[in-house]
């Protein structure tokens, strides 16, 4: 394991627990996503973004066309083999901190396109944090995923990011990173978002 | 060039001024649903006979239907002391993985028995892969014949009501002589379920909970573009 610098070294008191917390709050207010609809997928990512659902609400409306401006990627769409090198290096090009959403089945699992040209799972390819279901899914489920995805960066923890190899949600688990971070029973406290 | 043209700059507020005053269209979700479509395919649910019996009888016609593959299905001998389903097996393992379902409503148009119906419930989302695989044990209804609402999934008051919406919307046979012809068995809860309205212009929106959307839609659209403002 490398040695944790920077902010791991600091002991967790009453000061840094509320700059961890106005930090936490920062950054699920105000995530950018990158484009990046590949399919039909897209449509329904867009609609979210018009007035009818509008997540401008959330602080996420400008779409980033740049991901060196973008900290979360929403994999909208069918990933062919073909694109997931061109995937992973939009992701590698995102700086820190950044998330996944992976949505639709198509982009989650490769959906009924059980194929040769289809990534089954872009969790093959980059760490996904939240899966969307449906096909697509309708701009409700992707506001669902994204609050889900607001409930794991609060309930989170700032410093340790996930392994930089895909593979899947799970990977962030207790016990792999010693500091002064309390390793959590699961990733991400679950609940309906409201 | 004068004072007026420099005020001819907020001339160009004239569009976004008007805008002010046209209702808003945004539905707000985390606070409130919009309304869903009378045959909307959601997460499934295994339906029960009203004496408590499931309706599942593991023929697995559902997963060698869907075109996804996301259904695992294995049937197995009812015990005939306390039998789980009323014919001779039953669904002994019945699993749906929802990052491969796509909502096709082929697994309910396959269904001898209705046992898997749709709900309309859309709103839900994983953060492992083990959470999208639901069991048996997760679809079942419970015993009041509703669905069961897991942590990740946004359940809202009386949407559990409406679970087969597309089952009850046509004839098991196909032809349209049957239309509105109730061709199904009773459901734990709810017993024998009317017809979906929506067809050959019968509504009967309040025995179905159904929601004409064109309706809804037509309210958020100004006047002038011929909708009706509420």
């Amino acid at each position: 394991m490398a040695s944790w610098t920077g902010l791991e070294s600091l002991n967790h008191n009453f000061l840094t627990g509320k700059l961890e917390d106005l930090v936490k709050w920062s950054r699920e207010h105000s995530m950018w996503p990158a484009t990046f609809g590949l399919a039909c997928c897209a449509i329904e990512m867009m609609a979210a973004g018009a007035a009818d659902f509008d997540l401008a609400r959330f602080g996420m409306e400008v779409f980033r066309p740049s991901p060196r401006q973008a900290d979360l990627m929403i994999v909208a769409g069918r990933v062919s083999q073909k694109m997931a090198p061109v995937l992973r290096q939009v992701y590698d090009q995102m700086v820190e901190p950044k998330w996944v959403i992976s949505m639709g089945v198509c982009a989650s699992t490769g959906g009924m396109f059980n194929n040769y040209a289809i990534v089954q799972g872009v969790d093959q390819v980059v760490p996904v944090d939240v899966y969307a279901p449906g096909c697509p899914p309708s701009p409700q489920t992707l506001m669902h995923a994204i609050l889900t995805l607001h409930e794991k960066v609060r309930t989170g923890e700032i410093t340790r990011r996930r392994d930089a190899a895909g593979a899947g949600a799970g990977v962030d688990l207790a016990g792999e990173v010693p500091g002064w971070t309390q390793p959590l029973e699961r990733p991400v406290h679950i609940g309906t978002p409201r | 060039m004068g004072i007026f043209d420099d005020l001819r700059f907020f001339g160009g507020f004239k569009l976004t001024l008007k805008q002010v005053l046209e209702p808003r269209v945004t539905r707000e979700y985390p606070k409130e649903k919009q309304p869903k479509p009378p045959r909307a395919h959601g997460r499934h649910v295994l339906n029960r006979y009203e004496d408590g019996m499931e309706k599942c009888i593991g023929c697995e016609l559902c997963a060698a239907v869907c075109p996804a593959d996301c259904i695992y299905v294995r049937g197995a001998d009812n015990n005939p002391d306390a039998p789980t389903s009323p014919g001779e097996r039953f669904g002994f393992v019945y699993e749906i993985n929802y990052l491969r379902c796509i909502h096709c409503d082929l697994c309910v148009e396959a269904c001898p028995t209705e046992a898997i119906t749709e709900s309309k419930l859309f709103e839900f989302s994983f953060t492992s892969r083990a959470d999208a695989i639901y069991t048996k044990a997760e679809l079942v209804v419970d015993d009041e014949g509703r669905p069961q609402h897991l942590p990740w999934e946004d359940w809202r008051e009386g949407e559990d009501q409406h679970t087969s919406g597309w089952m009850r919307a046509t004839a098991p046979n196909g032809a349209a002589q049957y239309e509105g012809e109730v061709q199904w068995s009773g459901e734990l809860g709810h017993g024998v379920r009317p017809p979906e309205a929506g067809q050959s212009g019968r509504r009967d929106d309040e025995a179905t909970g159904n929601i004409s959307v064109r309706a809804v839609s037509r309210n958020k659209i100004p006047v002038r573009l011929g909708g009706k403002v509420r």
